[in-house]
This record gives structure tokens, C-alpha cells and sequence, in this order.
């Protein structure tokens, strides 16, 4: 936001969420919605996290589970597909990587500088049971 | 609306407490939060009464604590209802947290406080420890010496406080028991000339409005927090007082009735007066007159809107007196009085050489008597002959014991 000076905002502790007239929202998208400069939609909180979960396509079954639990709303589905993480939103919490049921797991947690095509090329192998 | 209307007589014989209640009543409340006590509680049982009988659309919250009652305030005015509610003493003490947020939020709630001692010792009767305490909390503080005043002010506070320039909560302060308990002849008005005064109620950025969706009472830091205050202190310095007196001016219209910032009685040609607030003004009043048949040029300044602070009323009301005193009716507790240092505060930089004395009196509850005033006027003629305080700058009128004076 702006740092606007002493008369240059309304007054009250007070945000608007959104800029104008917010109608439908419940069937807009995020990404389609006017959300206002002083919505936290707005603001990247991906600096709080250190560990980051990478989402890997090939073995996601769209159970939703993720999408379900994520604390933040920020797994990003659309029409029941899993689509991918939100990373401004995310904090790293990994519960998605917890609930993911698949084997392996199409979401892992790595490291916040681990490069995104070396992990989906060393993505672990689905585990066997030993008998 | 479904609601009956109340027949009244021209002049009603009401105490402060009922006075306030009816006003709440006309001025149509949507919804009161109270936790009641003494000696505010008939002020909000009132409006419940009113309210169960039919005579009021609106919602009455019974919560468990005062400072549940004011949060339950801020809710009501952020969706965007009229609001109001009373307490005194300890449970104004225990509001205070909640009175930083609703003026913060710029919330416009209408709180009669029915001026009490704090604790400890216990006391439930009148001094002005309360009205003190909420000097600094961002709130317009007015005060009525009477139920006359009492039912007044209500109507003139929601007008100020509503106003989308202002839109800043108000207190209404009455002396407890002296004005809160005592019946007096009230002039009413007709329920529907008395709505018309306030009028319908505005909403401005209230969370019912589901369109535009706003988040009250946001957090904000080292990085915003200032200028919010700023701009609600320029708001209380340069907005409130016009809008106090274009309301003032507006209410004379219409009941013959004349409120000012600061009031003055007997100063046009006064060598001494007193300055004081509440049931105290009244009876200076009857001895300033009495004193000037001993040759003693006797004037009283009431203070009307205690915050914002009337600086530049104060001014003009003392720029000619020659011995002035500051008569506080709360424990300043290791300092000179609040009204003593406000005042010298608003002098220093003045013409004035004006002596200035401070006296601090009628703690919970404790009677002025006219004979203490009697003396108070003579002390201040003779600072006014000598051109100089002759006294200690503080002193305590009607305590049991070795005369108290400091400074």
C-alpha cells in the first residue's frame, strides 16, 4: 500500500476489501474478484515461510484433501483439478504434504531454494510393501 | 415504524437519569449494551422499560461487564446502528480500553456518564474522577449541570457525533445523585419534534452495507498508527467545535433553550471568578450574585464541552479577570488539578495577569457549600487587590483535618 500521509485516507481503523461494489463474489475466482490494494489477497506473505511444498501432477488423483485442509486457502483448484500452490499465500505450514494420500505423495516439502524442475526430476519413487 | 409514541406534558418532573432515558427513547436508539450501576442504572433500565411497553424499535444486549457492554457498542455502530449506553465510576474505569477503540474506529456512540468517585474507598456518590479519566480517550466530552441539560445534551451529542465529518463517539456527563437523582422541571419536546432534530440516522462504512465489505478495528504499526491518531486529534481540533456550535445554534432554534462552549455568567464586568463544571456551576452561580452586594465583582465560567478542549473559548471568557480559580473535583493524585493546569496551559502565552489559584473539592461526593464559595470569592478578591496568588497555588476545600495546601 501506499504510504499515504495523515489526510489522505478514510478515516477509522477501518479497510475496504474491495474496490467499488462487490457482487457474486461467492462465484467469482480470486484472481477474477476487484480485491482493494488493503486486502491481505493482495499482500504476499511468502516470506514467512522457510520450507515450501512443490506439487508434482503426474501423481495427483484430485482427491481434494489439500484443498480441504490447507489453512490459507491456498491450494488453487479449479473444477475439482488440483491446479498448484498459491506461494504468496502459503506459509509453509505442511499439511498438504500430511493429508496428500497418494503414493508417492504429489506434494512434498522442500526447502525454499530448492530448484523446482531438479525436484520434480528426483521425485521419490512409490514405495512397495515388503512382504 | 411499529412503535407507540408517548404522550408528555410541556414540562415534565424528571430527574437527569429519566431525562437521559426519554431522550434515548426519542432519539429512537437501535441498540443499547449495558451493564447497569449506580448511579447511571436507571438510565438504561428506562430504555428497557420503553422498550418492553413498545415505545422504542430496538435491541436491548444484557452483557457481563462494562467492558463487554462498550465492545458490544462498537459492534452495533460499525454494522451501522444508533447507539448509546451509561455507566459510571468503576465501570466507566473498566470501559476505558473499549473508549480508545470506539473513538479510534470513529464510531459515533452516545454514552451518558453519570459522574461518580472511583475506588477505593468504595463510593458510589458524585465527584469527577470518571469524566477525568476519560479525558484523553479521543471522545467529545459535554457536561450538564442539570436533568434540563441532561435530556438537552443527548439530543445535541447524537447530532454532533453522527455527523460524517465528525464521527466521533460523545459523552454525556451529569453529576451523580446531585443531577442524576434529583427531579426538576424538564421542558420536553413531542416525540416526533425531538426525532426531527436528530434526525434519521446515516450509516458510514457499516459492515451492513454487504456490497462494500470494510474490516473495523484493523491492526496497523510503526508504519500507520500515527497518522491515524493525527487525523482523528485534527478532526477533534478543527471539526467538532463548529459542528458543537452550528448544533447549539440550531437546538436554540428550536427550543429557546441556549448552550455554549464555554458558559458565563455575571463575567461581562467580573474582577474574579471561578471556573468549575457540573451541579457546581449552579450554585457559584447564586453566590457570585450574592457577592457583589458585598462590593465583590464576582463572575462564574462553566465549562460546557470539557474535550475538545474550549482553548480559545477559555481565553476569551478570562482575557479581563484579574484572580481566577480552578475548582477540580478529582484527586489529581501527586499534580497540580487538570483544570488548574488546562487553564494555565490556555493563559500562559496570553496578555492575562490573571492570578490563578487551584482548589480541589467535593471528592465522592462531598457538599460545596455557598458559605465555602463565600470564602473561595473573598480569597480571590484579595489575589485580585494584591495582584498576586496569596494563597499556595493548591488548595482543599471541605476535607476534616489540618488545612491541605501544596505549591
Amino acid at each position: 500500500m501506499e504510504n499515504n500521509g495523515w489526510n489522505e485516507f478514510e478515516i477509522g481503523a477501518m479497510l475496504r476489501s474491495f474496490d467499488g461494489a462487490a457482487t457474486n463474489i461467492a462465484t467469482t475466482h480470486t484472481e477474477d474478484r476487484n480485491y482493494s490494494n488493503s486486502n491481505s489477497f493482495t499482500a504476499s506473505v511468502a516470506d514467512w515461510r522457510i520450507e515450501k511444498p512443490l506439487f508434482n501432477k503426474d501423481y495427483c488423483i484430485d482427491c481434494q484433501f489439500c484443498w480441504i485442509y490447507c489453512p490459507d486457502m491456498s491450494i488453487i483448484s479449479r473444477d475439482k483439478k488440483m491446479i498448484g500452490v498459491d506461494m504468496d499465500h502459503c506459509k509453509g505450514c505442511g499439511i498438504c504434504v500430511e493429508v496428500c494420500p497418494t503414493n508417492p505423495k504429489s506434494l512434498l516439502m522442500y526447502a525454499e531454494q530448492q530448484d523446482e524442475d531438479v525436484a520434480l526430476a528426483e521425485w521419490p519413487e512409490k514405495e512397495t510393501k515388503e512382504k | 415504524m411499529a412503535f407507540d409514541k408517548m404522550e408528555l406534558r410541556d414540562i415534565e418532573v424528571w430527574d437527569g437519569n429519566f431525562a437521559a432515558a426519554q431522550a434515548m427513547r426519542q432519539a429512537q436508539i437501535d441498540v443499547v449494551a449495558a451493564y447497569p450501576i449506580t448511579p447511571s442504572t436507571p438510565i438504561v433500565e428506562g430504555y428497557a422499560k420503553f422498550l418492553a411497553d413498545g415505545y422504542v424499535e430496538g435491541e436491548f444486549v444484557m452483557v457481563e461487564s462494562e467492558h463487554a457492554a462498550m465492545s458490544g457498542c462498537i459492534g452495533a455502530a460499525a454494522a451501522g446502528g444508533r447507539v448509546a449506553t451509561a455507566t459510571s465510576s468503576q465501570g466507566f474505569a473498566l470501559m476505558v480500553e473499549t473508549l480508545y477503540q470506539s473513538s479510534g474506529m470513529r464510531l459515533p456512540i452516545v454514552l451518558n456518564v453519570v459522574n461518580r468517585a472511583l475506588a477505593a474507598p468504595l463510593n458510589v456518590n458524585g465527584d469527577h474522577s470518571d469524566m477525568y479519566l476519560g479525558r484523553d480517550s479521543g471522545w467529545i466530552q459535554l457536561d450538564a449541570y442539570s436533568p434540563q441539560e441532561a435530556y438537552d445534551l443527548n439530543f445535541i451529542a447524537f447530532k454532533v457525533s453522527e455527523d460524517h465529518d465528525v464521527r466521533l463517539p460523545c459523552m454525556v456527563h451529569q453529576d451523580g445523585f446531585m443531577t442524576s437523582h434529583t427531579a426538576q422541571g424538564v421542558k420536553t419536546f413531542t416525540d416526533d419534534v425531538a426525532y426531527g432534530f436528530v434526525g434519521e440516522y446515516k450509516p458510514m462504512n457499516d459492515m451492513l452495507d454487504l456490497d462494500h465489505p470494510v474490516t473495523h478495528g484493523v491492526q496497523t504499526e510503526e508504519d500507520w498508527h500515527f497518522e491515524h491518531k493525527a487525523r482523528q486529534h485534527n478532526d477533534l481540533m478543527t471539526k467538532v467545535m463548529p459542528k458543537i456550535q452550528e448544533v447549539f445554534d440550531a437546538f436554540e432554534e428550536l427550543s429557546g433553550r441556549k448552550y455554549n462552549i464555554v458558559e458565563k455568567y455575571d463575567m461581562d464586568d467580573a474582577d474574579v471568578a471561578v471556573v468549575c463544571m457540573g451541579t457546581s456551576v449552579e450554585t457559584a452561580r447564586e453566590v457570585a450574585k450574592e457577592m457583589r452586594a458585598d462590593g465583590i465583582k464576582a463572575g462564574v465560567v462553566g465549562i460546557r464541552v470539557l474535550r475538545p478542549y474550549p482553548f480559545a473559548e477559555i481565553i476569551e471568557a478570562l482575557k479581563d479577570i484579574k484572580a481566577i480559580a480552578a475548582l477540580d473535583r478529582s484527586s489529581p493524585n501527586g499534580a497540580p488539578g487538570m483544570l488548574f493546569n488546562e487553564l494555565a496551559g490556555a493563559l500562559f502565552n496570553t496578555d492575562s495577569k490573571a492570578a490563578l489559584s487551584g482548589y480541589v473539592y467535593g471528592l465522592g461526593g462531598r457538599d460545596l457549600t455557598k458559605a465555602h464559595l463565600v470564602d473561595l470569592y473573598k480569597e480571590l478578591q484579595a489575589n485580585a487587590d494584591a495582584g498576586k496568588v496569596l494563597t499556595p497555588l493548591q488548595q482543599f476545600i471541605g476535607v476534616r483535618g489540618p488545612k491541605l495546601a501544596y505549591l
